[in-house]
């Protein structure tokens, strides 16, 4: 899932303050996961700011409201038919939703109120931990399922580096290092001489270092005149 | 321009070989580091200059370089692959290699967190492994990692490369020199080593493995200080191991300076006593006026000649 963390109320109070008809938009998917951009999230920023308002003398109009996924136009156009007059809508999913939602509505003004943090998973309640970058070419086949580019620090390909000590990785004793888990599992699978092979020097064109990214299926691709889309 | 470094050279004529390091500074000021590469003239055959070591800026490696051959004296450049991508990676390599720098080690790098620009984007485009690998592919076949050619063949580069036998999988470590060898390692310095049964124990492992026959291994030294600089390695530095009995035997020296120094000549002393380690690798930051007493101390003063 995508995992965001909501930005600081003074720095979201300090966004909101030229406007006064608000929307608190959260998302119903990755984010209410998460526990920082569903409905329950919007209705507790909304009771914050609404609070912070009083204190500073701002006398905004909140209203809050979720989006099952504001990353697609179809939720996003479902929820908006009946679209009031806010000034400026504060949303609580994640950067990709942010965009949709303003490309969907360009007149619209589409504030975040998340900071987009990683993609991951919960490891436990009330922790979760980044496990992908995205990076456009998996090398989980070679790991046995520990990705090297996302939860080693320095992305190496060859194995640990010197500063593994104790299963903990040299930026923090908080994060694993991911080469004493590759070994390990590698180990128990006794296919521990994998790492013996030289990994080449990574093609990144296929992450962000690319360009941003775009996937175009041609088979399920709706021939223009069909196309719905409003930004093309 | 083709002849081998001095460094190569010494051990072909196997001989024992020491290297010293320098620390830049923060400034275009290279002064001090002049100084300490002078003192160290005649009692070391190569300089090791760290490259933004512990992610904090400074002078660059490559720039201090150029002052050492100024001067006549051999370079060791270190290249990390933290702060490079591969275009400048293979740029900086014929860059220095152009004005006379042989000696390159390749090595990971720390990690920006820790440094005084905590805020950087790390690159590690590549790793270590790759950054060896496309040293020697440069200087042996010619061609960049794209797979383009060199216009004029690379000359004479060493290459070198880190190995720490303190870190973990310890199980791993041998194996993982192994690997750098494969891609194209002719010589390592190690982790300084206070732990030395540990340092022993790597050593035998790399020896079953006929490692030593094939890459110059230096084991690295670095006189103790004081007691707090011993502790801040134990406690803060990852990757290094040292033993507690060691920072008693210093709190309870006299002299805890002479002590420090005398460990650090006693471990060179049973590095040369061990198969296989085929030269010392001091580090003496802010400590660098003792490096000349260190090398006589151990029986390693006056240098062989190399031609
Ligand atoms: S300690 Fe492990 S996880 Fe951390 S950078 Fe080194 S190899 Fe990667």
């Amino acid at each position: 899932m995508i995992v965001g963390e909501r930005k600081p109320l003074a720095e979201i109070a300090e966004m909101l303050k030229p406007f006064s008809k608000i929307c608190i938009l959260g998302c119903g998917t990755c984010v209410t996961v998460c526990l920082t951009g569903g409905e329950k999230e919007a209705e507790e920023t909304a009771a914050a700011l609404t609070l912070w308002g009083q204190k500073e003398g701002k006398n905004w109009d909140i209203s809050t409201g979720t989006i099952l996924r504001q990353c697609e136009y179809e939720y996003i156009d479902e929820y908006t038919k009946d679209w009031p007059q806010y000034d400026v809508i504060l949303s609580l999913a994640c950067g990709v939703g942010v965009q949709t939602m303003n490309t969907r509505l360009p007149e619209k003004i589409i504030l975040p109120g998340l900071n987009t943090t990683f993609m991951g998973y919960p490891l436990e309640q009330g922790v979760w931990t980044e496990n992908c970058l995205g990076c456009g070419n998996c090398v989980l086949d070679l790991t046995l399922g520990i990705c090297p580019i996302t939860r080693c620090s320095k992305s190496m390909l060859n194995g640990p580096c010197g500063g593994s000590q104790e299963g903990k990785c040299e930026i923090s004793s908080e994060v694993e290092c991911a080469w004493q888990l590759i070994y390990d599992r590698l180990t128990q699978k006794q296919l521990a001489g994998r790492m013996d092979e030289i990994q080449p020097p990574k093609d990144w064109s296929t992450s962000h270092h690319g360009g941003p990214r775009t996937m175009v299926r041609e088979d399920v691709r709706v021939e223009p005149e069909e196309q719905t889309r409003t930004d093309v | 321009m083709n002849q081998k470094s001095k460094l190569e050279r010494m051990f072909e004529s196997g001989h024992f070989a020491v290297s010293g390091e320098l620390g830049p500074p923060k400034s275009a000021d290279l002064e001090t580091v002049r100084h300490h590469a002078e003192d160290m003239r005649d009692y070391v055959e190569a300089y090791n200059i760290t490259d933004n070591q512990t992610a904090i800026v400074r002078t660059s490696s490559i720039g201090v370089a150029a002052n050492l051959i100024q001067m006549g004296l051999e370079p060791i450049v270190q290249m990390t692959c933290r702060d490079r991508n591969r275009i400048c990676l293979q740029s900086d390599l014929l860059g220095a290699a152009s004005f006379g720098v042989k000696n390159f080690l390749c090595l990971q790098g720390d990690h920006g967190i820790f440094g005084n620009e905590s805020g950087t984007k790390n690159v590690f485009d590549l790793d270590s492994m790759q950054l060896i690998n496309c040293a020697k592919k440069m200087r042996d076949d010619n061609v960049f990692i794209g797979g383009d050619e060199l216009e004029h063949p690379l000359p004479n580069i060493f290459i070198g490369a880190v190995a720490n036998p303190f870190a973990d999988p310890f199980e791993y470590r041998a194996l993982r020199l192994a690997k750098k060898v494969a891609a194209g390692a002719q010589f390592v310095q190690t982790q300084c080593i206070f732990d030395i049964d540990r340092f022993e124990r790597w050593m035998e492992e790399v020896r079953k493995m006929g490692l030593h026959k094939k890459v110059k291994i230096m084991g690295g030294v670095t006189p103790i200080k004081s007691v707090g600089a011993a502790r801040y390695m134990q406690n803060n530095v990852s990757g290094m191991i040292v033993p507690e009995e060691l920072i008693q035997r210093i709190k309870g020296a006299e002299d805890r300076k002479k002590e420090g120094i005398k460990v650090a000549v006693e471990t060179i002393q049973r590095l040369r006593e061990i198969e296989g380690v085929a030269g010392v690798h001091v580090m003496a930051i802010a400590w660098e006026e003792m490096v000349p007493e260190i090398v006589d101390r151990s029986g390693l003063y006056p240098r062989p000649k190399v031609d």
